[in-house]
């Protein structure tokens, strides 16, 4: 692998990276007291984002200066309007933003201030799931330093600029991941996802325009605005700019979130990265980034891990979580994993995500416990073409039926075999129980 | 059933985060969780629907919706065992055996003794610290029986 400049995990190997302090003390806020003595101009701040060519990292890469400027003109459209920092990270394999958020809080806050000034907007409520008490915590203490400092709240820095920063709290409901579901959430509802049309930069939270945006994306906002957005479309691949967090878990021998360029191959960060497979044993199958991405096989590591390259191969970037699984591994098992995931975080809004996400979950269960029927794997193929793509609310029906589609392309035989014999060859160790709903 | 006087002063400044008031109802039940018996009780239910100016089915309904939010009292100890996909592939389930055996209960159950309540969850972001258990809110992670042993040997 060639040597890179890393800058997104810097501050964090520093001690009390999460302090002002120490933030401070490494160019933390730089950016933004570019931004405001400059002065730059919101459109400019937004231009910039464009050229740096930023995707969103929360898994559907949308371009991030795109996306702001779907905002409103004030002038034509006084109405308040919000940014939703989405950092609630559940997507499995995913586990990256937290990192940033106990690690290096004010780097997302800088990162939140520049937003709200390029888009003008009143307030940003940093939504973090539940379970992830530490980020929550770090973050509040974070923001009050920052307010204290006169960096949060009214007349940042002494300008005309104003800004609250709130923490929000969800509890435990992966749907609140998808940007609609989250509004609903963040306004004390069920996490149902909205129909899109309308969309949130002009119907969001409250009904106002809103943008919602992953911790990683914000979080690359400071370093875009100090150094340019031509420094950032310099590094990585032609549509995937930048560096990434790459959180990789399962079977290899260094697990961990890892700042990468893009470019860098799969193989390159199993083996110079995460020290390869554990157990000198070798690679059956991965996913690149999330459970919700087609699987691929072991032989397809040499595929950049990039939004193209990974499209080509038919799958997809998400998340940039790979979840790498050895050549022991049941394939079985794993999607009974996976698909039970999406059935109990199903919102039940859409009957084909209700209903298909059960039944996927009750066929992969069966044919991983050695009950599986004849036809089980044509069904599995039927039903998830049934449930995407498309066809619902939100994506959460594709993001069970596109690792099952995978499932049944690429290990056909494996699972065709358990159920022929009647019980899973590959078979781990297993504890009954009746899921909690 | 009142809400206690800290809570209601509490959620009287968390509402001022929002245009709506209803926004805090979340954070809210979080607190009442918290603070009051590490469960969502019916009367908590009722206290927080008059707070908000809701039904009090509307509380129960946002309340049931998410999976952090018990609806049933648990066992002094709660350990969250994840049993996601990245955890299971590097000893979740044997993980889950253990801490069962361990503290006399079954996945979903509480200990006879209402000491222990052990419940399976789904990913934690703990991924790259496989397999991870969250024990009364904090999590424990790069995990085998022997420090699972010694986590729950301290405990009262």
């Amino acid at each position: 692998m060639k040597s890179f400049e890393r800058y997104l995990l810097e501050r964090t190997k520093l001690a009390n990276s999460h302090t002002l302090a120490v933030y401070r003390a490494n160019g933390g806020y730089k950016a933004l007291e570019k931004v405001l003595k400059k002065p730059l101009t919101p459109a400019e701040i937004i231009a910039e984002m464009k050229a740096s060519n930023l995707r969103g990292r929360g898994g559907a890469g949308f371009p991030c200066g795109m996306k702001w400027s779907f905002m409103p003109d004030p002038a034509k459209d006084p109405r308040p309007r919000y940014l939703a920092v989405n950092a609630d990270e559940s997507e499995p394999g995913t586990c990256k933003d937290r990192v940033l958020m106990e690690k290096d809080p004010h780097g997302l806050i800088e990162g939140c201030l520049i937003a709200a000034y390029a888009m003008r907007l009143q307030a940003v409520y940093i939504y973090v799931r539940g379970e992830y008490r530490k980020s929550y915590d770090t973050l509040l203490a974070a923001i009050a330093e920052a307010r204290k400092a006169g960096l949060v709240g009214k007349n940042v820095m002494g300008t005309e600029f104003s800004c609250d920063v709130w923490m929000h709290k969800g509890a435990g409901a992966y749907i609140c991941g998808e940007e609609t579901g989250l509004m609903e959430s963040l306004e004390g509802k069920r996490g149902h996802p909205r129909p899109k049309p309308p969309f949130p930069a002009g119907f969001g939270l409250w009904g106002k325009p809103t943008t919602v945006n992953n911790v990683e994306t914000i979080f690359n906002v400071p370093f875009i605005v100090e150094r340019g957005g031509a420094w950032f479309s310099s590094i990585g691949t032609q549509n995937s700019k930048g560096n990434f967090l790459c959180g990789i878990s399962g079977h290899v021998e260094k697990p961990g979130v890892y700042e990468l360029p893009f470019g860098v191959t799969a193989r390159e960060i199993v083996d110079e990265v995460a020290g390869g497979i554990w157990k000198g044993r070798k690679c059956k199958a991965w996913f690149p980034g999330g459970s919700s991405c087609a699987l691929l096989r072991g032989e397809d590591l040499d595929v950049v891990l990039d939004h193209d390259s990974l499209k080509a191969k038919g799958s997809s970037l998400g998340t940039a979580a790979m979840i790498v699984m050895d050549d022991t591994t049941s394939m079985a098992r794993v999607m009974e994993i996976i698909a039970r995931f999406y059935d109990h975080e199903s919102c039940g809004q859409c009957s084909q995500c209700r209903e298909g996400t059960q039944w996927l979950a009750q066929i992969f269960h069966r044919i991983a416990t050695g009950h599986g029927k004849p036809d089980d794997v044509a069904t599995l193929e039927s039903l998830a073409k049934g449930m995407a793509p498309g066809k619902t609310i939100c994506a959460l029906a594709d993001a069970a039926a596109i690792p099952t589609l995978s499932a049944v392309r690429i290990f056909k035989t494996e699972l065709e075999e358990c159920i022929r014999q009647a019980k899973d060859p590959l078979a781990p160790p297993r504890v009954e129980y009746a899921g909690a709903h | 059933m009142a809400l206690p006087a800290k809570l209601i002063q509490e959620f009287d400044e968390l509402v001022t985060h929002y245009p709506e008031k209803r926004a805090g109802l979340i954070p809210a039940l979080h607190r009442c969780q918290e603070e009051l018996g590490g469960w969502v009780s019916p009367d908590t239910m009722e206290a927080l629907a008059e707070y908000f100016g809701l039904e009090p089915v509307e509380v129960y309904g946002v309340a049931s919706f998410y999976p952090m939010f018990r609806l049933t009292p648990p066992g002094k100890h709660v350990i969250s065992v994840c049993h996601n996909i990245s955890c299971e592939l590097r000893g979740a389930t044997e993980l889950m055996e253990h801490v069962c055996k361990k503290t006399g209960t079954k996945p979903y159950g509480t200990s006879a003794d209402g000491k222990f309540t052990v419940w399976p969850v789904e990913c934690q972001g703990a991924c790259a610290n496989a397999p991870m258990i969250d024990l009364d809110g904090v999590y424990h992670e790069d995990l085998t029986t022997e420090k699972v042993d010694k986590l729950l040997g301290g405990l009262a």
